[in-house]
């Protein structure tokens, strides 16, 4: 099967060459007839990577151990589940999901994209085609999941402990088909720049699909803080770890070209912003490929250190080089159909929205690279962790957090004193009433308060315009408030989709604040030993050691260790972390002992136990005992994030289905006799 | 004989059933029998490094505040407490950690550990750089480059309303006469369609 995998990997490189070739010239020579033959070789392209990714798998399943990734990530005794998760848990393996996710991409964009377009779609197999080609010439010259050992060894080394864990099953997939979608936006945009097609209709096609990147990447990081903070134990969940920052910067410059699009549609504006966006988004999702298999930066995250990072460095030159001549050539073709009028504008407070997603992008990708640059400039290597990214981006997300409440306060074009005095009363008032329940109740810390007095006003202004929105049908249908409710999000799942999403962000931005107030204290345990740890929410917390207890399960040797818990005197049950000793199916060890987390979820405050071993072979156990105010909400603002853009991006809904229609010119009023002026 | 199977014969069901359960379920745990004493484990090596019991002391929250701006030298990307606390393989954060025992009991202050850190291992022992010199560059740059990128926004903008207003009212803005009652009527139906 390796065969027919190798095989299959080369006959997709070079129908893959064949396609840009063919994409390109026939365009330029134009011959439109050659464009169904480009979109076969895209889908010939997808059949090869899915016959090569059959061939891994069946190396996987029947644990042809000669395969060295096989090997070198499986075993026999590994459970099932993990062992469909370990073709993309090693480097080479997940090159090879890379391409095959993102040759499945190029052939939905071309299947699903309406006819309207179809001038575009030679341009955009033939980019899809030229990354599908380079992923695939990754795998064909520099790591191969299909290389042969020279021996056969009887079982294989096993998945990393910390790899076994469901979240890893979900995770990593979730965050590649973000960081691959990302490429269709991409080829579209590069198509309108090539065909010289750039009025709005190239964005109407590519909206949706930079929606699917957004909602994959937002779920794929919001699964990767709960795999963190479930399975390496270190009692959070992010960390500014490179490879996290990696994966939050195309996050940050795609949430930013989705408010930005918005003037694009409305008003013919940004239109170079909209394009320079999309190409650097891609970028940085090569970026963060670059960081993640290079071993440039060091990362708990990162795939073992290989050749392969030095293909993605050229690659992101040749790919910045190219996209960035292309539009600079196009540069006169992208003049706003009109200008800004107002600094009171949603316009206005969208474009500096996008500032600031793009000064944290930039503040973040800075962070990351600093100690690279401090070492090139003074020869000494320097640290950056979490107290510099926290103290450079923690005012930052707090303006932006503020801008999510203004933004859809103000009007298109120019805001009159009575329209923001109207729009502002209830908005702020939830502020200001969220700031001195706070003071009363005696929080002191600067940004916990300037974040939570913020969420009340973004949640006043959300919850304002919900309101207004139910009320106009109420009076113009008579519905009542549950089916007002429900149409409004119906008829226009775009506007209140966008809601949901703003009231996910700030329930992160309320979660994030939480763990200013966390409370972590180490101790050593006898059975019939307890610690106490007083809770931000007053709670007294006692544990008390149970004991350990060892078993074996199906690849690996067990030592939990219990404590009892009580709250505030009152019995909560038992809380139990891990040692785990991962073994092959001949008994013998595979890796070092690893540490299973023991946590107790609640609204307000999560339990946090971390085994760290035993004194003497003894059941006398060494903890360290956390306990993390709303970090459950973390995980439901990621739901809500989720559901939010699901509403965004669902098909139909009234008046906002995209579709091409000229740019509004805007029009102005005036008032008889009264000698001003109100515009929208 | 009546052919039919006893209550105990297994069908294709049944296995099909024990098939899906190999797959789904979880795997069984079966539990190995204590050794020895009542207190003792029956596997120690499968704990991982032996500990030692921990000193109260040694956790004091400013121990705790010092190993927090430590670095972890183990390549974890953690600091010192959270990497002592969690990786139970690494040989270096304990180390640290008796390091900074070691210099507190000799009377320093908190700045004076750090200090005497970043004069031991170089200024890479901090989780954060200081801020001065060179490093002023990693703090500051980005809030620079944001406000001057605002700034010159702001001052783009007002340029060209100003060549706009210059040039007088927009063809594309035909006047419309409306009442007071009607333009609010107007706001009303904009704010309904508008997102």
């Amino acid at each position: 099967m390796t065969l027919l995998g190798q095989f299959a990997l080369w006959a997709a490189f070079l129908i893959a060459l064949w396609c840009i070739v063919i994409a390109f010239s026939g365009r330029w020579q134009g011959r439109p007839e050659l464009a169904a033959t480009v979109t076969r070789s895209v889908y010939v392209i997808f059949g090869c990577l899915v016959v090569a990714s059959l061939a891994l798998w069946k190396g996987l399943i029947t644990h042809d151990f000669n395969i060295e990734y096989v090997a070198a990530y499986t075993s026999r005794n590994l459970p099932p589940y993990y062992i469909v998760s370990a073709f993309w848990a090693g480097q080479k393996g997940s090159l090879l999901f890379w391409a095959v996710v993102l040759s499945l991409f190029a052939s939905l964009a071309q299947l699903l994209t309406p006819r309207r377009n179809a001038d575009l779609m030679p341009y955009v197999a033939g980019v899809t085609s030229a990354v599908a080609a380079f992923f695939v010439s990754v795998m064909l010259f520099g790591a191969s999941p299909f290389e042969r050992l020279g021996y056969t060894p009887a079982d294989g080394r096993g998945l990393n402990p910390q790899l076994q864990n469901v979240g890893m099953v979900i995770h990593p997939p979730m965050l590649y088909l973000g960081y691959i979608s990302i490429t269709i936006p991409f080829a579209f945009a590069i198509a309108a720049l090539l065909s010289r097609r750039l009025d709005t209709g190239w964005i109407h096609a590519i909206r949706k699909w930079t929606l699917v990147s957004w909602l994959f990447l937002s779920i794929g990081i919001t699964l990767g803080m709960w795999w963190a903070y479930v399975e390496l134990g270190w009692g959070g969940y992010w960390a500014w770890d490179p490879v996290e920052n990696a994966s939050f910067l195309p996050w940050l410059t795609m949430t930013a070209f989705l408010h930005s699009v918005m003037i694009q549609e409305k008003r013919g504006m940004l239109k170079r912003w909209n394009l320079g966006l999309i190409v650097g988004t891609f970028l940085l999702s090569i970026f963060g490929t670059f960081i993640t298999r290079s071993g440039v930066i060091a990362s708990v995250h990162s795939f073992t250190q290989s050749n392969v990072g030095y293909f993605f460095l050229a690659f992101l030159v040749v790919a910045a080089v190219l996209s960035f001549t292309l539009l600079y050539t196009r540069w006169p073709l992208l003049e706003a159909d009109v200008q800004l009028e107002s600094m009171l504008s949603r316009e206005a407070a969208f474009l500096f929205n996008n500032l600031l997603l793009v000064g944290i992008a930039f503040s973040v990708l800075w962070g990351t690279l600093f100690p690279i640059l401090s070492e090139a400039v003074r020869g000494s290597k320097i640290t950056v962790g979490p107290p510099f990214f926290n103290r450079v981006n923690v005012p930052l997300g707090l303006l932006l957090l503020a801008l999510t409440g203004i933004g859809p306060l103000i009007a298109w074009r120019k805001a009159s004193t009575a329209n923001l005095r109207r729009q502002f009363v209830a908005p702020l008032t939830a502020g200001v009433a969220t700031l001195v329940v706070l003071l009363a109740a005696g929080v002191r810390d600067l940004y916990p308060v300037m974040t939570f007095t913020l969420a009340g006003f973004v949640a006043g202004t959300v919850l304002q315009e919900f309101y207004r929105g139910i009320r106009a049908r109420r009076r113009m249908h008579g519905e009542s408030v549950p089916v007002a409710f429900l149409r409004l999000i119906e008829r226009n799942r775009r506007r209140y989709g966008g809601y949901i999403v703003h009231v996910g962000v700030l329930i992160y931005f309320v979660a994030f604040a939480g763990m200013a107030f966390k409370v972590e204290r180490e101790a050593t345990l006898k059975p019939g030993e307890s610690v106490e740890l007083r809770s931000p929410f007053g709670h007294t917390y006692t544990f008390t050691q149970v004991g350990i207890s060892q078993y074996e399960a199906l690849n690996r040797v067990v030592s939990a260790a219990t404590v009892q818990v009580s709250v505030d005197g009152k019995p909560a049950g038992l809380l139990t972390s891990e040692k785990r000793q991962h073994v092959d199916s001949f008994k013998r060890p595979t890796f070092e002992p690893s540490t299973e987390v023991g946590i107790r979820s609640g609204l307000r405050e999560d339990l946090y136990l971390v085994f760290a071993g035993a004194v003497g072979g003894t059941e006398e156990a060494v903890y360290r005992f956390n306990i993390n105010p709303l970090v459950w909400w973390v995980w439901f603002g990621g739901f809500v994030l989720a559901f939010g853009g699901i509403v965004t991006m669902w098909p139909g809904g009234g008046p906002t289905i995209a579709r091409a229609r000229p740019v509004q010119g805007g029009y102005g009023v005036s008032l008889v006799g009264a000698g001003k002026e109100a515009e929208r | 004989m009546t052919g039919q199977p006893g209550p105990s014969a297994p069908g294709r069901r049944d296995f099909l059933r024990a098939g899906l359960a190999l797959v789904i379920l979880p795997p069984v745990q079966d539990s190995l029998s204590g050794r020895g004493d009542l207190g003792t484990v029956r596997d120690p090596s499968a704990l991982g490094r032996p500990l030692t019991p921990t000193d109260p002391a040694e956790n004091a929250a400013e121990i705790q505040a010092i190993e927090l701006k430590l670095a972890c030298n183990c390549g974890c990307t953690l600091d010192v407490f959270t990497c002592r606390t969690t990786d139970f393989s690494c040989t270096y954060s304990p180390r640290l950690h008796r390091e900074v025992l070691a210099l507190r009991n000799q009377g320093l202050s908190a700045q004076q550990v750090l200090d005497a850190f970043v004069s031991r291992y170089g200024e890479k022992a901090l989780m954060a750089p200081k801020p001065k010199g060179f490093n002023l560059a990693g703090y500051l740059l980005p809030g620079v480059a944001i406000t001057t990128a605002g700034a010159a926004l702001t001052w783009l903008i007002s340029r060209r309303r100003a060549v706009a207003a210059a040039a007088g009212p927009s063809a594309a803005a035909p006047e419309v006469q409306a009442s007071d009652e009607e333009l609010a009527r107007l706001q009303r139906a904009l704010d309904e369609v508008d997102d």
